[in-house]
């Protein structure tokens, strides 16, 4: 298997369009232009991405970003090795040597000047500079490059630089709305539509909440949890509780108002 | 006999440092030097939230009080505690009413009861929140001053009530436990058992004897409805996307008619207690009212009444509270069984039409069938309107007018001679959980009565002429979508200045607050060397892993080539702009305390500024307010290069508010500062508690669609904006103008501690 064979999206993943998402990431593609997904969490936002690449046949290199990241975890190292050293390309460097859509997850987590190596991919240049080899990398012509980002986090700290965002197209996301997430959630679980309607309905009493007590709403994740606990066979009120209430919030009113919510939809 | 009153005319000629306090000291004519020394402070309160004729009664009423010859006492009690009686139930009217029990005490031999029952006013009124509760309360206690003044022998009423003066003393525990009729029970054991035994009627009031403890615990029962209002509050909003505010009444003084909820321009009303019933607890009682009430408001459609029979309209009534009910349980199907726990089951065979008006009966079944599939009842009209109402229910929402129709046809069609009778069978046709229904009729001849419009206190304009130049913006026209050129005019000034000390007291009171704060803004505060290991790269080695690796690499293991170490200077490299909403609405209270909005800011922004001085990010800290796009005034409180000292502090303790909101134009000059700074982020906080507006911006889109544009020039420019709002009801418009970046603080009292805490999360 070839390293390009190892990253292909070998199974069509499951994605419900919310609009036009599909055809415009096809355009973006088509133009090679950077792509952000902005949105809440548990959204789809990876999920999308993951059903694109599968869509266009090509790879997928995605990479969760955190605090300790640095720029050679995403380009690649030296290995020091008992007869000398080696390198390591960095998931980066592979996606763009191979042609693959390079996926950061959470870009907004990894440190500033991680972010900056990041930059000459995405403009007109398409390369990518190996300092520490004195290489420099022409992207190939299958890659691009989306980054995920998330801006309910409300903190300036995680906020991208203006440098950064600007060479982005974006796409917004949001929770679905009622049928369409209904629908998701019945499909990626098996789950009846009916369970499926009550578990929206309940995510969408904490998403009112969200501001007054909330940071974030339920997520359709929470809610596709939810989902799998019944379908194994747990109380429908119990895996409400334990997936979509208990972990998001510690205040007691909301837990109180939450619980109702639940008791009231499931009857 | 009192103490503290020094030479009566000394404390009148006292001089007061505000000319309109000095005015007010003069219209109370006092004499009293302990008044004299709080005078100012009670004052410039209730110069703040009150209007003018509301300040001139709440004077008139202190005048009275100074001259009822019982000392200084009832007269500081109410001046002090009147103003945040005002705030807890949202309004003076009751104030009549409560000079009146003063001067029924004062008449009777109960007069020095008068200083207690004013000392505990405030503390009551803030649980009981509303002013029909508070009458209850007065009755309450006029009723026991009635009852156990002495008249041992018959004649005069010469002896004082034992208990009063520990009954007031007692009140502000006692509402904490108990709804009005709990309240009422308790104080009518009291009288009836000692009216004639004096001691043991103080031990009952001062609550030591044992029989008071148990009769307390008797009538302490039930959901208080001040124990669950947050519940509630976030069940109106999560469950059905809507909020109001919540106003209790009382259940306790009509045995005959129970007052039964309702709703109106000014709330939603709730009664103060709800026991368990059926399996339903309190809360859930509440609930259910709610939601119906809820239910009405977005499915009711009034209707005009004139042309219909009073029979016509209870019918109407029936069906379209099930019509509710059933579109309610289709949202949330649990509310079924709640609602049908509470609804009566009427006995199909329990009225006799040949003796009395079965019409309620007859409606109170239809309606249990309604909403109940296991109704079981088998009269055939019963069951054909039954199914005619699942028909047109079917498919659709149907509306108030369908279901009127549907109604009058059952009218017709079960119409009984002995409908008219004066004998009407009441036993299981109320309906507990459905309001009054009020909002259903429209009566055409009435007439709508005009608003009588609160009469608005109002700043002086243009309290100093303007000292610099102004600056021109431009403002965005949404309608154009374009930029009206130089269209807004800014002054800037620096803030007045007042007392520094003032803010350092206020330091002082929220002491246990600023210790919590500073220990987490001392975790923030950047330490000026940070090692960081494992580093591929850095300026020196770090000899424990370099020798770990030396091992592995002898060994033939693949070594760790992170062997370095390197220094970090932790840089918080933040710019701060605090831009403070300064308009007329600060000056109201906050509801359940007696501070003003304004002085939760101020206390806020001074625990803030406190804060990050310490932590050393650059803060500037400005107010405005506009009137007109001609005035808008942008107020210098702090500067960048300013340090947090005496100067900042009393420009800080002179802050007071009027005129509009005009955001945009502040932010954009405001943004004009920050932009200078030499940071690697910067952020504007915008605290304010209303929506953008002004008296020349008819359209309230324009500057909100203005602010909006502001906003994302902000975005252009790298500064990052975060809206604070203390509007509960401003989700709306906040997120049109900052996208996702706001906080609605709900519970403003929390302000001073939320909005440090809030900086913190956004610069960690
Ligand atoms: N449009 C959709 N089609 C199919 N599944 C979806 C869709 N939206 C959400 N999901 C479901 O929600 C789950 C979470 O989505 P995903 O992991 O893509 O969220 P995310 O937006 O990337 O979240 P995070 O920001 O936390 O990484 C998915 O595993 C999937 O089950
Ligand atoms: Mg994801």
């Amino acid at each position: 298997m070839t390293v390009k064979e190892q990253y292909l999206v070998r199974n069509a993943p499951f994605y419900q369009a919310q609009g036009k998402e599909v055809e415009l990431f096809e355009a973006a593609y088509a133009a090679r232009l950077p792509v952000m997904v902005k949105g809440p969490t548990g959204c789809g936002k990876s999920r999308f991405v993951e059903y694109m690449a599968w869509k266009l046949g090509k790879p997928l290199v995605t990479v969760a970003c955190n605090e300790d990241m640095t720029a050679s975890d995403l380009v690649g190292r030296y290995l020091l090795e008992a007869n000398g050293t080696r390198w390591l390309d960095g998931p980066l460097t592979t996606a763009a040597r191979i042609g693959a859509i390079c996926y950061l997850d959470e870009i907004v987590e990894a440190r500033q000047d991680t972010t900056v190596v990041i930059h000459p991919l995405t403009d007109h240049r398409r390369t990518l500079p190996i300092d520490k080899k004195g290489e420099l990398i022409e992207a190939h012509r299958d890659f691009q490059l989306v980054i995920s980002y998330n801006p309910g986090y409300q903190s300036l700290m995680k906020d991208l630089k203006q440098s950064t965002k600007q060479r982005f197209t974006a796409f917004d996301f949001d929770y679905p709305e009622a049928t369409l997430e209904t629908q998701i959630v019945a499909r990626e679980t098996g789950i009846d539509p009916e369970t499926a309607a009550k578990l929206v309905t309940i995510g969408q009493t904490g998403r009112n909440l969200k501001g007054h007590g909330l940071d974030e709403g339920i997520s359709t994740r929470l809610l596709v949890y939810a989902a799998t606990l019944i379908k194994g066979g747990v109380e429908p009120r119990d895996a409400c509780r334990i997936a979509m209430v208990r972990p998001i919030t510690d205040d007691a009113d909301i837990r109180a108002t939450l619980d109702h919510a639940i008791d009231l939809t499931f009857g | 006999m009192i103490t503290g009153i020094r030479t009566v005319a000394d404390a009148r000629k006292q001089a007061m440092h505000d000319p309109r306090i000095q005015a007010c000291w003069l219209e109370v004519d006092c004499g009293f030097q302990p008044v004299a020394d709080v005078f100012e402070e009670c004052v410039s309160e209730a110069l703040n939230a009150f209007s003018s004729t509301q300040m001139h009664d709440y004077l008139e009423a202190a005048r009275f009080l100074g001259k009822l010859g019982r000392g200084p006492e009832p007269m500081l009690a109410f001046l002090e505690e009147w103003p945040s009686v005002v705030a807890s139930i949202g309004g003076c009217e009751i104030l009549p009413q409560v000079m009146a029990f003063v001067k029924v005490l004062q008449r009777s031999p109960n007069s020095k009861a008068i200083a207690p029952m004013l000392q505990t006013l405030a503390a009551v009124s803030r649980r009981l929140q509303s002013p029909g509760q508070l009458q209850f309360y007065l009755d309450i206690a006029q009723d026991l001053m009635t009852r156990t003044s002495g008249s041992i022998h018959g004649h005069h009423t010469t002896f004082p009530s034992p208990g009063l003066m520990d009954f007031f003393a007692q009140a502000p525990f006692l509402t904490r436990l108990l709804s009005m009729a709990g309240l009422k029970n308790w104080v009518d054991y009291g009288i009836r058992n000692y009216a004639n035994h004096p001691e043991r009627q103080v031990d009952y009031f001062k609550l030591q004897s044992a029989d008071s403890r148990a009769v307390l615990q008797r009538e302490r029962h039930g959901t208080l409805f001040a124990d669950v209002e947050r519940k509630l509050d976030l069940y109106l909003r999560a469950l059905w996307r809507d909020s109001d505010l919540l106003v209790p009444y009382s259940t306790a003084f009509d045995e005959l008619r129970q007052p039964v909820p309702y709703y109106d321009k000014l709330g939603l009303r709730v009664p103060d207690v709800f026991d368990d019933s059926n399996g339903v607890s309190g809360l859930d009682r509440y609930r259910a009212v709610l939601a119906h009430m809820i239910g009405h408001r977005r499915w009711s459609k009034p209707l005009i009444a004139d042309n219909w029979s009073p029979f016509q309209r209870m019918a109407v009534e029936f069906f379209e509270d099930c019509r509710i009910d059933t579109l309610l349980i289709r949202a949330y199907p649990g509310l079924q069984r709640i609602f049908l726990a509470l609804h009566p089951r009427p006995v199909e065979t329990d009225c006799d039409p040949q003796t009395t008006s079965c019409l309620r009966h007859r409606l109170a079944m239809l309606s249990r069938a309604l909403i109940d599939p296991e109704h079981g009842y088998t009269n055939p009209d019963l069951l054909e309107f039954v199914r005619r109402y699942r028909d047109l229910l079917a498919e659709s929402e149907a509306n108030t007018a369908a279901i009127a129709e549907l109604a009058l046809a059952y009218v017709a069609r079960t119409r009984r001679q002995s409908d008219q009778f004066a004998k009407v069978h009441f036993k299981d046709t109320v309906i507990g959980y459905r309001d009054d229904n009020r909002q259903m009729w429209q009566f055409i001849e009435e007439g709508d009565e005009e608003e009588a419009f609160d009469e608005k206190r109002r700043l002086e304009p243009a309290d100093s002429a303007p000292g610099l130049p102004p600056r021109h913006y431009p403002e965005w026209d949404y309608n154009s979508q374009t930029y009206r050129p130089d269209w807004v005019s800014v002054y800037e000034s620096l803030h007045p200045s007042g007392a520094a000390a003032d803010i350092d007291s206020l330091l002082a009171k929220h002491s246990a607050l600023a210790k919590r704060l500073k220990r987490l803004f001392d975790l923030l505060k950047p330490q000026d060397k940070v090692r960081l290991r494992h580093q591929e790269d850095g300026s020196e080695l770090d000899l424990d892993i370099a020798i770990r690796s030396l091992i592995d690499l002898r060994c033939g293991i693949t070594p760790d080539p992170r062997i370095n170490m390197s220094h970090r200077t932790d840089g918080r490299d933040i710019a701060v702009m605090l831009l403070l909403d300064l308009s007329e609405s600060l000056n109201q209270k906050v509801a359940g305390s007696s501070q003003t909005i304004l002085q939760l800011s101020q206390e806020a922004v001074s625990l803030l500024s406190w804060a990050v001085d310490r932590l050393g990010d650059p803060l500037a800290v400005a107010g405005f307010r506009s009137n007109t796009r001609h005035d808008v005034r942008y107020q210098h409180i702090k500067g960048y290069s300013e340090p947090w000292g005496d100067a900042v502090k009393a420009r800080l303790a002179a802050l007071d508010a009027g005129y509009s909101t005009r955001i945009g134009a502040a932010v954009r000059h405001a943004a004009h500062y920050l932009e200078n700074q030499k940071a690697d982020k910067k952020l504007m906080l915008v605290l304010t508690d209303g929506e953008p507006a002004d008296v020349d911006a008819h359209d309230p889109r324009t500057l909100i669609e203005d602010a909006r544009q502001a906003v994302k020039e902000l975005d252009a420019k790298g500064i990052y904006s975060h809206c604070i709002s203390l509007d509960p009801h401003a989700d709306d418009y906040v997120t049109q103008i900052f996208g996702k970046r706001f906080t609605v603080i709900d519970n403003v009292q929390r302000l001073p501690e939320r909005l440090p805490q809030l900086f913190l999360a956004l610069t960690k």
